[in-house]
């Protein structure tokens, strides 16, 4: 029950971050590793703030620096013309000294006694039981309050714009539209999604720590494609959800494979990593059979 | 219309292998002349387009369209008053997305504001009509994705995608070249409608003599990024596709 109630908390949590993903690498086509340095600078700002008495000013202007790390990053894509790539980072680079001059050149900042968007969810019911309740409702809120504003972003003129710059940027400039500007507001949105991931995970998990970011955007990756595998690609409002759900069926993977003692904790990062590539490999492999299976019928044929 | 005035483009400027796509090119366009544009490959044509879409800037020169002096704005400011149609179907259209919200964005022009929904009722009622004159069903996929159409269908929906917002200078590269001769033949019948409902000025860039000489009003020949022929009305309907051939100078097309 635990296990479930967990990965469900941290599956919904980290399913904004796969959210923001989903927006730079299906949406937009272009892989982007400010993540990285983006989910550790949501979880700073919400955490300084958070001791400082202001966790729901820490949540929304995490969610704000987020987006600014995003602008940076586009900035550079667009306007410096540097490879997407690099250009994501070098903003991650960057964020690692912004983040530790936001923790106060701590690399660790706990949120102990503090109170915060859980601690009064919490307070709501009294009994254990029902602070799980409230607990999970929060971040079912959060969730699906953000899921929902994407879908109907997704849905406006400027998404439309969005989605278009992603399949052929030469058409959306043709259609007169600032193709720079597009791709700027984009990487921002997709930062603000993951910056807003950290914050809330800060404030659950009840400190921030510098490394919480390393590794995330592949985490992202496994939880997107994973979602794929369930739901295909289709329209934007299922690829938004199915990014959330795979975030949720990744977190419960991983629960239950370190509950059976499969693998050690910190090999956590390694299994995110392979199955990103197996699940990125599935069409080269596929091919490969396809044209072994090929030749092997019309070496058959040919023997006849 | 269009006015090119004394247009200079060299490509790789002070490297050896330096070349003059633009010399010193002039050139007006009436609104509602329909010119079509030949010449050997490298004479310049596509390069012509390409300063006139903004791809890059002139070296000295202006371009006019419209009475707007257009010579340093960026490609999607322009835009708004060009229409442009590539040889390649796959170029003008998303093909993840469907017919209606191509159809969206290039109606659009930037003009719509940012927050309204990408795709009304209105709208896709508007471009049903306009479908349905194309005679090729696409009226009732509204829904589909445009990675699912064939070529010909593909450049339809591209046609229209680059007149419906009413651009008033419309850019043919030989928009004809890749489809089959039906496609081809029923692209070109409603790409000579369309300029002529809208009173469109209209360069198109074809290889094909004959039809250099059928369609539009004009017939220009580019060489060397000048202009070396010019005929319309008289000396237009006395040339003959041989004598047009002869144009076509040893010098270039041993470039070829």
């Amino acid at each position: 029950m635990t296990l479930l109630m967990g990965s469900l908390h941290l599956g919904l949590i980290y399913g904004l971050m796969a959210l923001g993903i989903y927006i730079t690498f299906r949406i937009l086509n272009t892989p982007d590793l400010t993540t990285d340095g983006s989910f550790t600078l949501g979880m700073a700002v919400s955490a300084t703030l958070t001791v400082a008495g202001y966790p729901a000013y820490g949540i929304l202007l995490g969610i704000l620096a987020g987006a600014l790390a995003g602008v940076i990053t586009g900035l550079l894509q667009t306007k410096l013309k540097i490879h997407p790539i690099l250009s994501g980072i070098l903003t991650m680079s960057g964020l690692y000294t912004i983040n530790l001059f936001i923790l106060g050149d701590r690399s660790n900042v706990s949120l102990l006694g503090a109170s915060h968007l859980f601690s009064w969810a919490a307070a709501l019911l009294p009994n254990a039981a029902g602070r799980d309740i409230t607990r999970l409702a929060l971040t079912l809120l959060l969730a699906c309050g953000c899921f929902a504003a994407l879908v109907w972003f997704f849905h406006t003129h400027l998404g439309l714009c969005i989605r278009a710059v992603g399949d052929n940027d030469d058409m959306v400039r043709a259609s007169s539209i600032n193709v720079d500007a597009i791709r700027i507001l984009a990487i921002a949105l997709s930062n603000a999604c993951v910056a807003f991931s950290g914050a809330v995970a800060a404030q659950y998990q009840g400190f921030a720590d510098i490394s919480s970011g390393v590794g995330m955007m592949v985490v992202g990756l496994a939880s997107v494609i994973i979602g794929e595998m369930f739901f295909g690609r289709r329209s934007v409002t299922i690829g938004l959800l199915s990014a959330v759900c795979g975030s949720l069926l990744y977190r419960l993977i991983i629960a239950l494979a370190l509950k059976s003692d499969f693998f050690p904790a910190y090999a956590l990062k390694l299994v995110s990593a392979l199955i990103v590539t197996i699940a990125l490999s599935l069409p080269a492999v596929r091919g490969w059979l396809q044209l072994a299976r090929v030749k092997k019928e019309a070496n058959q044929h040919a023997g006849n | 219309m269009l006015v090119i005035d004394k247009a200079q483009k060299t490509f790789l400027q002070g490297m050896p292998n330096q070349r003059v796509a633009l010399d010193s090119l002039s050139l007006t366009l009436a609104q509602g002349e329909f010119a079509t544009m030949i010449g050997s490959n490298g004479a310049g044509k596509s390069t012509l387009f390409n300063a006139i879409t903004g791809a890059f800037l002139l070296d000295s020169g202006r371009i006019t369209v419209n009475g707007v002096d257009i010579t340093w704005r960026p490609p999607h400011k322009r835009a708004f008053q060009i229409g442009y149609l590539f040889q390649d179907p796959m170029k003008g259209t998303a093909p993840h997305m469907t017919i209606v919200e191509n159809l969206s964005l290039a109606y659009s022009r930037g003009r719509r504001s940012p927050l309204r929904p990408g795709v009304t009722k209105k709208d896709a009622a508007f471009f049903r009509t306009q479908l349905a004159r194309f005679g090729m069903g696409l009226e009732d996929r509204l829904d589909a994705k445009v990675g699912l159409l064939s070529g010909g269908q593909r450049q339809a929906l591209s046609l229209l995608m680059s007149t419906v917002a009413g651009p008033g200078l419309l850019l043919l590269d030989e928009h004809t070249a890749a489809l089959d001769p039906v496609a081809a033949e029923k692209i070109m019948v409603l790409t000579k409608e369309i300029v002529q409902e809208q009173n469109l000025a209209a360069i198109m860039i074809t290889h094909n003599i004959r039809q250099a000489l059928a369609v539009g009003s004009r017939t220009i020949m580019l060489e060397d990024g000048r202009i070396a022929l010019d005929i319309s009305g008289e000396a237009r309907k006395d040339m003959t596709p041989a004598a047009l051939m002869q144009h076509y100078t040893p010098g270039t097309a041993s470039k070829v």
